[in-house]
């Protein structure tokens, strides 16, 4: 699939049928392994949510239930205050990584994506915090809009990221600004669990998170992997 | 990828296991006042999940190695419940009836004290959570709320739990968890380990038996290196 640059443009299906962008249902863009994301991995956001320089990575995991396509929709449910967007760096495992060296990391990377990894802050307890009620809910993993392959991005460690809320710039980072870079996370991961083919690692959100309505449609950017589009919808659509 | 055998519908697992902290009532009691005390503040209100990723998945017979440089694992007996139809905000009162059936889980965690951050490092490893030794029917189990687990270290019965004394049983928690998360056919939503967890050293073997779900058996050795 190839071609499609915003929505009034074109797509071209691998079975050479021709539709616009919109009037197909985009999943996530590739067979989703194990989803490992990173709290607090640039130093401004940390420093937004008030959190002091971490001695290891702050990993956690989401399940596949997460997972939502490019142009998809997510719920906030009723009653919340604060429901956030977190524009990320996807990389994607392409060969089994097992006690790999940072030189010898980015050997085992097949490519990347955008992912949009959505919090609701009200259910934060401090159990295994961030507990998966705030992270891993129903359509708050979404990644796309394709995946792009390692190949085609030269220097995955200087890449603008940049989310508009309704057209408006609200978030901007720059992943050379990481705490931990991509080598590093593959080195700390596979010291303890072998990496697949198909697991992913959400690199972590830089600055500029904000609250989101229903309504509203989030943009997240990176630089040479596309625009990913979701919008946030109220309890109605889903029977609530 | 995940192995572990299932001859009623849906016929595999999807690899997705969740677990559950907390929710058995001795380890309630264990943690005592520190649930009120920072950094928790407070006792769980919802209930408290982590995964158990694909790396760590292992079937019964399976050997689990002890990483280099511990000299001691904890073993987490406990029953997974296996679903059987989508599951999205199911009500408790008929929310077994989104289960397919049982499997004994033996989640096994590097022991650890604090629980404020999530626990990658101490429970996802490779082959921490063997799963089996099959998948039982539903109806093979009378009552999931009162399913004695018996945990035995080298022949030695060094635990012995019920589901009786989970803090949400197996329908409660089926309704709470998927209030916020849709678990599909396939998926495995462990219902909690009770508390103090037995301790297994290499050479050891670990064998989990339950009235109708069979034996868990797997050994505990050093990681080759």
């Amino acid at each position: 699939m190839e071609g499609l640059r915003d929505e009034t443009e074109v797509l071209r299906l691998d079975d050479g049928r021709l539709v616009s962008g919109a009037e197909v249902v985009w999943l996530p863009p590739f067979e989703v392994g194990t989803i490992i994301a990173l709290g607090l991995n640039y130093a401004d956001h940390a420093k937004e949510l008030a959190f002091n320089s971490q001695e290891e990575p702050l990993v956690f995991l989401k399940g596949p239930g997460s997972l939502l396509g490019h142009r998809g929709s997510t719920r906030r449910p009723a009653g919340v205050k604060f429901m956030h967007y977190e524009c990320e760096l996807a990389v994607v495992i392409g060969r089994r990584a097992k006690n790999v060296s940072r030189a010898a990391a980015m050997q085992h990377v097949a490519g990347y994506c955008i992912a949009n990894d959505y919090a609701i802050r009200d259910y934060l307890e401090n159990w295994y915090r961030p507990n998966l009620r705030v992270k891993n809910r129903d359509g708050g993993t979404v990644l796309g809009p394709w995946f792009v392959d390692a190949a085609d991005v030269p220097d995955p460690a200087n890449l603008a990221l940049r989310t508009h809320l309704n057209g408006e710039l609200r978030q901007q980072g720059n992943t050379r600004d990481l705490i931990f870079d991509i080598p590093c996370l593959i080195e700390y991961l596979s010291a303890f669990m072998t990496l697949a083919p198909g697991d992913v690692i959400l690199t972590g959100t830089p600055e500029g998170v904000a609250n989101v309505m229903p309504g509203d449609e989030i943009v997240c950017e990176i630089d040479g992997l596309g625009r990913l589009v979701n919008t946030i919808v109220a309890d109605e659509p889903f029977g609530r | 990828m995940c192995t572990i055998p299932c001859e009623i519908a849906p016929f595999r697992l999807t690899g997705a296991v969740y677990g559950t902290l907390l929710n058995h009532r001795s380890a309630l009691t264990e943690l005592g006042s520190k649930a009120a005390q920072p950094p928790y503040n407070a006792p769980p209100r919802a209930p408290v999940l982590y995964i158990k990723p694909r790396n760590t998945l292992a079937a019964s017979g399976d050997a689990v190695e002890i990483p280099a440089g511990m000299s001691e694992l904890e073993a987490g007996p406990c029953l997974g419940l296996v679903i059987g139809r989508t599951a999205c905000r199911v009500p408790k009162e008929g929310a077994l009836h989104h289960v397919a059936g049982y499997l004994i889980v033996n989640d096994v965690s590097v022991p650890h004290d604090t629980f404020y951050r999530p626990s990658i490092r101490f429970k996802a490893r490779d082959g921490f959570c063997p799963l089996g030794p099959a998948v039982v029917p539903r109806d093979a189990i009378v009552d999931p709320d009162a399913l004695t687990l018996r945990t035995y270290v080298d022949g030695v019965l060094v635990q012995t739990s019920s589901t009786a004394d989970l803090v949400r049983s197996a329908a409660g928690l089926l309704a709470d968890v998927t209030e916020f998360m849709t678990l599909i056919p396939g998926d495995v939503l462990a219902l909690g380990v009770a508390w103090p967890a037995p301790r297994v050293r290499a050479g050891q073997r670990v064998d989990i038996v339950a009235d109708a779900l069979g034996t868990l058996s797997n050994d505990f050795v050093t990681a080759a290196r």
